[in-house]
């Protein structure tokens, strides 16, 4: 038990190794004090979500990988002097060949059907050439970019699609809100697959076709995510002040709810690039994908796939390309969403 | 069962069933209005042309159409296919495939359920080891790569590189044949309920509940199976949805890479002819089927849950 | 006031957690007695080292808490099953004064057990506790009746049937009509009162010896609030429990406590019976803490509330932690940490300001009037 001091003996002990001033018992002079409030150092919210997000090493590394694989997909078609759609017969099916590395049998482009006769000492093709010849190192990431193309535009239609409808629900209310909602339900309740093929049967396959068949699927939850907000916001006291001032009310919403949803509109659109770049691979792999010669990561895997026996190099390096993105995107948007939102932090 | 509880149930049937009937009346007239017909064959006049309308029922008016399809659906009969295997009803055509792609199914649900709520249990209880971390980087990459990938990745491995399971399926030994698939299908059911009991396991441990049945002085063990188990377990009916129609989608890629003869390869083939029928009454298989998981998942869980009073409650 | 046996002793205890961003000093050398059939609470904000305490007594501190140093002796009477069934049959669970034989009472020191026999032999069995929110702490997937049963059937390992049977006379005993209809049901199926009821049957159920409530009626309505005291109150008379309250409510104290421990920074910063502390406080904290309580003759006026905040238990403090919000602050404050004062036996202060050489201060000319008025009224 500590000591109790009971009297003057007690604390002279107590003190002892203390070197005593008389001005020890003074009052501090209050008005050099109440600075105590530096241990919280005031922190912006952006400011956590950015200390938050760097701590996790997954969403980093997901980050600077969908990076690379951007800049790579923009660079690789430009610099290589192989056009995507250019057919080679003499170099069909042909297994990766990597300059320098020739020497192992992975990648001297001996692993195709084919054995080549002629002279193969300046011919390279990184990832090897399809059935037809063409370059799949140029096709790979001009792919990659497709994918990427339609994953995010579709994935920034839906945003716009989905804030504006849960904004003109939420606010206006009403048999407006209900009808809507009720909409909504009924194309909630039909599974995204009959969604996509029905509208692929009655368009004609192309890049756009595609985005279009995206847009319809993930709207439903930022329209959801908008409308929550609109109706909390509505209900704020200062709307209403402002209403009856003849402001216009819609704006105001608009300008109020916004910023309360962007956290999770961002999560969200974050968690739906890889779901996209997924759906556009699901088509085309069901051959509804983008017509030749252009190509995209599906496209390039269903065709790949269809010699899978005999060359499989040609479906496994998009099949590669293709999950190390989703992984990406998914590491990424787990991290945006532990930032925003710790509450929310799963796995 | 009280009142409130029979009148939600059979509130939702109602809006299910409406729900189903809306999607095949959009579906009908989609098909119909596609451009083109399955019989546009140059060498037919237009008098065969008008026979064989009128064979089909064809000639007449859409909605009489829509009629009549609707009524025959409702005795089981959906048409015969016009392309896959010409005059060959829809039904015989659809029903020998429900099987097969069901027993995929059900198979990959229950593998990766098990397995992944053991997982998920297990790296829970040993939170910031080198398991929870083994566990969490594996369903991190469960949950981001579609099943088709794994399948090539293990057609790849174990049917081309090391040939020990067939690449295609085959009839006669459907079991080996339907490992490469299944395991490939598994891995997304793994991954999600492993992170979704782990997070749950977690939030319940935290939980006051816990802390007051710990304090009660009950064994470790008695206290995760009694009180920990069963509350995170509940909330796994509703994951449940969402991984079901993961399944259905994954499954339809995976049937056509296997071979399959499954609903999933049927479509995609029927996608490909442009067989109408057949579309339609798949499509409306897969939409009956995802209504009715929806709506058992809804109504399993209020039950099941006795926090949970059906028929009251936010239900946007 | 008669010497009574003396059942909880902590000393100088000392208890921090491991965290990402450091150690976090929790508690800071504690020393704490309670007796038989006494009440004590302790007092203080959120994160002063209440909660923390308790928690080591239970032997439920966090995987990362670690007991650094001190102890914490708890004395109990460890009867065979047979006469706890006689003490529960003939005496309703309450072990008469010299029922117990001299070999039968034991002491042990619970920082030194072992995780297995705080478990089995006096967490829940010797030691209860009631949690602070009833919406909360009961599981929600399991009907009343089991929950109630399960400490028995665990600790006493007693027929099914007899543990019905008691806890149906438990649910009686805190005030809950319909015992037997109410044991089916689930804990969302009641009211929150009945539900602090139900935690307080629970911590019952193995008549245990001491009883900590952590913050009991917080989370309650107030007419509730007053309702669930008198209950604890009851049953401790009936059932001869000593009770810890752990609380930031004053008024709670006022009506139940026999001592007091104000806690500021995982310290004891004063201590004292009732009296001493609410007529006659020496520290500026529990000056503090005392003029916050609203009061009916300050009502409409601004509530008075310590400025600052607690401070950070992650960095090291050097002198006296409350000094930085202290209005009477001394020099000595910021470089040493003031002891123990005995200002009678049992009123203990921890401030230099009750040091001989200190500076006569009065506390706020309010709070004087306040705390005589008051005094006045209870005729102390």
């Amino acid at each position: 038990m500590a000591k109790l001091i009971k009297n003057q003996k007690d604390l002279d002990e107590f003190l002892q190794d203390y070197h005593y001033m008389p001005q020890d018992y003074e009052l501090i002079d209050i008005p050099t004090r109440f600075e105590f409030d530096e241990d919280v150092p005031a922190s912006s919210f952006l400011h956590d979500v950015w200390t938050q997000f760097k701590s996790n090493k997954g969403a980093i590394v997901g980050g600077i990988i969908i990076l690379i694989f951007i800049v790579i997909s923009f660079v690789a078609p430009m610099t290589s002097h192989y056009s995507f759609d250019a057919v080679d017969t003499a170099q069909q099916s042909m297994a990766p060949r990597i300059p320098g590395l020739t020497w192992m049998s992975w990648f001297n482009g001996e692993g195709g059907i084919r054995q080549y006769t002629g002279d193969l000492a300046n011919v390279y093709h990184y990832f090897g050439t399809d059935v037809l010849g063409r370059d799949l190192w140029v096709r790979c990431w001009e792919g990659c970019r497709i994918s990427l193309f339609v994953a995010g535009t579709a994935v920034l239609v839906n945003v716009f699609i989905g804030i504006l409808y849960g904004m003109i629900s939420g606010y206006f209310g009403g048999w407006v809100d209900s009808i809507m909602q009720r909409f909504q339900e009924i194309v909630n309740s039909i599974p995204t697959l009959v969604i996509l093929t029905l509208l692929l049967l009655i368009m004609k396959p192309g890049l756009y076709t595609i985005i279009v068949a995206l847009i319809l699927t993930e709207w439903i939850g930022m329209a959801r995510i908008t409308r929550a907000q609109v109706l909390k916001i509505k209900e704020l006291e200062f709307i209403l002040a402002s209403k009856t001032l003849g402001a216009s009310g819609f704006f105001i919403i608009f300008k109020n709810v916004l910023p309360n949803i962007f956290g999770q509109i961002i999560i969200m659109a974050m968690f739906s690039i890889p779901n996209a770049i997924f759906y556009e691979a699901f088509l085309a792999m069901v051959g509804l994908g983008i017509p030749a010669p252009q190509a995209s990561l599906g496209s390039l895997i269903n065709d790949g796939f269809k010699t899978i026996l005999v060359t499989p190099y040609q479906v496994v390096i998009p099949v590669v390309i293709l999950g190390i993105l989703m992984l990406s995107f998914n590491l990424l948007a787990d991290g945006l969403r532990d930032a925003f939102d710790p509450k929310m932090k799963e796995m | 069962m009280d009142k409130s509880t029979i009148k939600y149930i059979l509130k939702r049937l109602l809006i299910a069933a409406a729900t189903l009937f809306v999607i095949v009346f959009v579906l009908f007239m989609i098909l119909k209005l596609m451009p083109g017909t399955p019989f546009n064959d140059e060498k037919l006049t237009e008098a065969q042309k008008a026979a064989i309308y009128a064979a089909y029922g064809l000639d007449k008016p859409e909605l009489e159409q829509f009629y009549i399809y609707i009524t025959n659906m409702l005795k089981g009969d959906f048409g015969i296919s016009y392309a896959i295997q010409r005059n060959m009803s829809v039904a015989g055509l659809v029903a020998p495939r429900i099987g097969i792609s069901f027993s995929l199914g059900i198979g990959a649900t229950l593998i990766g359920t098990i397995i992944g709520i053991l997982l998920g249990i297990a790296a829970a209880l040993n939170r910031n080891t080198i398991w929870d971390s083994i566990a969490t980087i594996f369903a991190v990459i469960g949950v981001s790569i579609p099943s088709f990938v794994f399948c090539l990745l293990l057609l790849i491995a174990f049917g081309v590189k090391w040939p020990v399971l067939p690449v295609l399926y085959n009839a006669s030994d459907p079991i080996r044949s339907s490992i490469i698939p299944m395991v490939a299908l598994s891995m997304g059911v793994i991954a999600n309920v492993a992170r979704f009991t782990r997070s749950e396991m977690i939030e319940v441990l935290g939980s006051e509940y816990i802390q007051l049945a710990e304090a009660k002085g009950i064994s470790y063990k008695h206290l995760i199976l009694h009180h920990a188990i069963r509350n995170c377990l509940i909330p796994m009916i509703t994951v449940l949805g969402p991984i079901i129609v993961g399944l259905m989608t994954g499954s339809m890629v995976i049937e056509k890479i296997c071979g399959i003869p499954g609903l999933g390869s049927l479509l995609v083939k029927a996608i490909e002819v442009r067989d109408y029928n057949v579309i339609l009454a798949v499509s409306f298989l897969y939409s009956v089927m995802y209504i009715v998981v929806m709506l058992v998942i809804d109504i399993l869980y209020g039950i099941i849950d006795p926090r949970i009073r059906l028929g009251k409650g936010d239900r946007s | 006031m008669t010497k009574k046996k003396k059942i909880l002793k902590i000393r100088d205890l000392d208890i921090s957690f491991k965290t990402d961003n450091g150690e976090v000093k929790a508690v800071r050398g504690v020393d704490l007695d309670l007796h038989e059939g006494e009440t004590i609470a302790i007092v203080g904000e959120s994160g002063s080292g209440k909660s923390v305490t308790t928690k080591a007594v239970m032997g439920i501190l966090a995987s990362n808490g670690v007991i650094n140093k001190g102890s914490i002796e708890f004395t109990y009477t460890d009867l065979s099953k047979e006469r706890i069934a006689e003490v529960t049959q003939k005496y309703d669970g309450v072990i008469p004064e010299g029922y117990a034989k001299e070999e039968e009472i034991k002491t042990v020191d619970i920082t030194q057990q072992s995780k297995k026999f705080i478990q089995s032999e006096i967490r829940g069995r010797r030691i209860a506790m009631v949690f602070q929110d009833p919406m909360t702490s009961l599981d929600p997937t399991m009907t009343i009746g089991k929950q109630v049963m399960e400490a028995m059937l665990f600790h006493y390992k007693i027929p099914k049937k007899e543990a019905y049977a008691r806890a149906v006379q438990l649910l009686e005993l805190v005030g809950i009509t319909d015992a037997e209809k109410r044991m089916k049901n689930y804990p969302h199926q009641l009211s929150g009162g009945m539900r602090q009821r139900i935690v307080i049957a629970i911590a019952l159920s193995c008549d245990p010896e001491i009883l900590i409530c952590d913050e009991p009626t917080t989370a309650l309505d107030v007419t509730i609030q007053a309702k669930i005291l008198e209950l604890i109150k009851d049953i401790q008379k009936k059932k001869n429990l000593s009770v810890i309250y752990i609380t930031h409510d004053l008024g709670v104290v006022a009506k139940v406590a026999d001592f007091v421990n104000v806690m500021y920074a995982g310290r004891i910063i004063e201590k004292g019976s009732v009296n001493e502390i609410f007529y006659g406080p020496r520290h500026p904290y529990t000056w503090g803490l005392l003029a916050s309580l609203p009061d009916v003759d300050t009502a409409g006026d601004e509530l008075y509330t310590i400025p600052g905040t607690p401070p950070n238990l992650l960095k090291e403090i050097k002198g006296d932690a409350f000094a930085p919000r202290n209005p009477f602050a001394l020099k000595i404050d910021e470089k040493i940490a003031p002891p123990m004062f005995e200002i009678t036996p049992t009123h203990h202060v921890a401030s230099w300001l009750a040091a001989p050489n200190a500076p006569k201060v009065e506390m706020p000319q309010d709070l004087k009037a306040r705390i005589e008025k008051n005094r006045k009224e209870a005729n102390w």
